[in-house]
């Protein structure tokens, strides 16, 4: 299948009296039709920047793409002109933010924002655009739609308001959705429900998705496929089920240690990933995770490592690192053993499985 | 296997039943904090000169429970259920409007400034955001000194040699006391916040989300932190957090709040393996797991609606807007805090699987 999306080699670079800021520092990665991607790390590493460069909304200045191409559906949206941007932006690809309470404007109706896209793109006129605002928001699943489209976004709560914005995003059925840590600001029954609706949602419309996170757990029950980020990089990229299965980056075995398990059996010691992400005015000059990673060589600190594939492992499973690589000092490496006891892993999937199944009562 | 595990528990029912809801507070000699009946409502007012009372936010609506010395009791609930609230009625950050808190035998509720000021000593609090919890104006050498002499702990030398004594504690440089708050990170901030808590040897430390507002890969460090601080100098921890995992890990007990009132409270290991109450299991079953295996496997219990306004709670038990279970019962009667098991209670007209 022809992908949606291919995004290579972007870089984007903030120009600050400090210096040079590598935000997004080389990155390469794909999406097909209908398929959802997880992009993963902590904050700083690039990924909210990433989204924002493929709908061209970097600040500028200080901010600017400076090489890279982004090709969505054959064209290329680096080399487009602002008008044919607007007309891809909200049109055929979408973003929903974090923050549900700072990305909808306080002193217009639902109604208002949700239509302006339709009429803007559709071409709809008023009656229509409103009919099509109140399916939307019935759609998201918001009772009573056809009293609230009036309202304003105060009246709505946390989860409402981001349902609110998954509307937005879908009025002009896009191609793809960038979910920017669609979840973080909302309390744990409230993301169950959100994350439920864009699985849903993912599944009827075929919408593409990429989901930003730094939650592995949100990631591992929504995504087909997922990128690690790390200081602007790409440090692995493999399918959901084989990153998890068989991660072949310190950095993410660190990340899947330092988090405590919600289905760990005993009170195992947490394993922190020590020191700061470095500062990307000045990144270290070879593997950008060197001055924090336990496994480092010489070889790490002067030269950086390519985005390669690796022995014993499926074929579009690609990692940022000198050890796992063929020949490298950490191939043989039981991560499992890295991160905790194999048959203890085992005995704690079996059990939740089998407690998960019996014990939880359905709806 | 549900079946199997409540078997043994069900015949001394009845028993646990007539003990009813004063043990959770019983007072057995091991507990340093006792919280029985403890309220507390906020004010609604309507007028500008003449301000009139329209009603109250009842962010805590009698809550039982005690922590035992030495342990953890983690306190769960999403935003608005009152679990800060409980934090700072505790150490009488604000004044509570009923109910009494005791802490190793003295009542707090009535205690003068002066004596509330020195048992304060003994009690402490890390706040969530580190960035707005230090006094950007202060160097951490003030910041960490400054409650050794409000208690007239340390004075000039003795203070540094103790400030950098609490730094290294903390593992940060002793060097750093200079510095301002803004030179650091949000991790090592977070690590200034406790070793300012730390600076007066207290022996109960309310954590009001130390470590939601870090990164992850930071989170393990404050953590970790937290656990060997505990060992080290016997601390006892109030946990207050949403995330379940976390807790989960740090606690030895747990409370699961709604809407200003404690649902359940069990053992670690009882309440994550045999919640009782609905919203706890809800609530468990939300947690996303970082492995696609058991993701797919698990069963999803997705809750409708949003938490009810603590202005004008529900009737009856506060859940049932959105409980599965919910009968006719429970619209009308509020459910007693029963024991149920040994040490597992829970506020619920059909509790269990």
């Amino acid at each position: 299948m022809a992908d949606l999306l291919e995004v290579s080699d972007l870089h984007t670079q903030f120009f600050t009296r400090d210096g040079v800021v590598r935000a997004v520092d080389g990155v390469t990665f794909q999406v097909a039709a209908g398929e959802t991607l997880g992009i993963v790390g902590e904050s700083g590493c690039g990924k909210s920047v990433t989204a924002l460069s493929l709908m061209r909304l970097i600040p500028q200045p200080p901010g600017k793409i400076v090489k890279g191409s982004i090709m969505f559906d054959g064209q290329d949206i680096l080399k487009m002109d602002d008008d044919d941007v607007r007309g891809i932006r909200g049109n055929n690809i979408a973003m929903i933010f974090q923050d549900p309470m700072t990305s909808l404007n306080p002193v217009l109706t639902i109604s208002r924002q949700i239509s302006e896209a339709l009429e803007l793109h559709l071409k709809m006129d008023k009656s229509e655009s409103r009919k099509r605002t109140i399916e939307l928001l019935e759609l998201v699943n918001i009772p009573s739609a056809k009293k609230r489209v009036d309202d304003y976004p105060h009246q709505f709560s946390g989860g409402m308001r981001q349902r609110v914005m998954i509307a937005m995003a879908l009025s002009c059925n896009p191609k793809l959705i960038l979910a920017d840590e669609p979840t973080t600001a909302l309390d744990v029954t409230i993301q169950a429900q959100i994350l439920d609706l864009l699985k849903n949602l993912a599944r009827e419309f075929r919408t593409a998705f990429i989901l930003i996170t730094h939650d592995l757990g949100v990631v591992a029950g929504m995504t087909q496929r997922i990128n690690v980020m790390y200081a602007g990089r790409i440090v692995e990229k493999a399918d959901t089920g084989e990153l998890f299965a068989n991660p072949k980056h310190p950095y993410t075995w660190g990340l899947l240690r330092s988090i405590p398990r919600l289905d760990e059996s005993r009170k195992a010691k947490l394993v922190p990933i020590e020191g700061l992400p470095p500062d990307l005015i000045a990144p270290p000059p070879g593997c950008k995770f060197e001055p924090r990673c336990q496994y480092r060589r010489d070889v790490c600190r002067e030269k950086e490592p390519e985005l390669v594939h690796i022995p014993n492992a499926k074929s579009d499973h690609e990692s940022r690192c000198w050890g796992t690589q063929a020949g490298g000092w950490l191939v043989d490496t039981d991560w499992r053993r890295e991160i905790g006891d194999t048959r203890l892993i085992e005995a704690i999937k079996q059990e939740t499985a089998s407690v998960t199944a019996t014990e939880t009562p359905g709806e | 296997m549900a079946m199997t595990t409540n078997a043994p528990t069900a015949a001394p029912k009845e028993e646990f039943v007539q003990r009813s809801r004063s043990t959770a507070t019983a007072d057995s000699g091991k507990n340093l904090l006792n919280v029985s009946a403890l309220k507390m409502h906020f004010p609604l007012t309507q007028g500008i000169i003449f301000q009139r009372q329209v009603g109250a936010v009842r962010a805590v609506d009698g809550i039982d429970f005690f922590v035992e010395k030495g342990e953890t009791l983690g306190l769960v609930g999403e935003s608005g259920c009152g679990k800060s609230t409980t934090g700072r009625a505790i150490l009488q950050l604000y004044k509570p409007t009923a109910g009494s808190v005791k802490f190793d035998g003295t009542e707090l509720t009535t205690l003068g400034g002066e004596q509330m000021r020195r048992m304060r000593r003994r009690m402490q609090m890390i706040f969530q955001d580190p960035y707005a919890s230090l006094n950007p104006r202060m160097t951490v050498g003030n910041i960490i000194g400054e409650p050794l002499e409000v208690h007239n702990l340390a004075k000039g030398r003795a203070k540094t040699e103790r400030v950098q004594e609490l730094l290294k504690v903390v593992g940060l440089n002793p060097y750093f006391t200079n510095r301002y708050p803004h030179e650091f990170s949000g991790g090592q901030r977070q690590r200034i916040g406790v070793a300012r808590a730390l600076a007066v040897e207290p022996d109960f430390i309310v954590a009001d989300e130390p470590i939601s507002a870090l990164d992850v890969s930071i989170q393990a460090q404050i953590i970790n932190l937290l656990e060997e601080l505990q060992d080290k100098f016997n601390l006892t921890y109030l946990f207050i957090a949403h995330d379940l995992s976390v807790v989960r890990h740090i606690s030895d007990r747990v409370a699961v709040m709604y809407l200003g009132k404690i649902v359940e409270l069990a053992d670690r290991v009882d309440l994550y393996e045999r919640p009782l109450h609905p919203y706890s299991q809800a609530l468990l079953s939300a947690v996303p797991i970082p492995d696609p295996s058991v993701e797919q496997k698990r069963k999803r219990i997705i809750l409708t609606g949003d938490v009810p306004s603590p202005v004008n709670p529900p009737s009856g038990c506060r859940f049932h807007t959105r409980c599965w279970k919910a009968q006719q019962i429970c619209s009308e009667v509020d459910p007693e805090f029963i024991e149920h098991a040994p040490r597992h209670w829970a506020a619920c007209h059909f509790p269990g699987a």
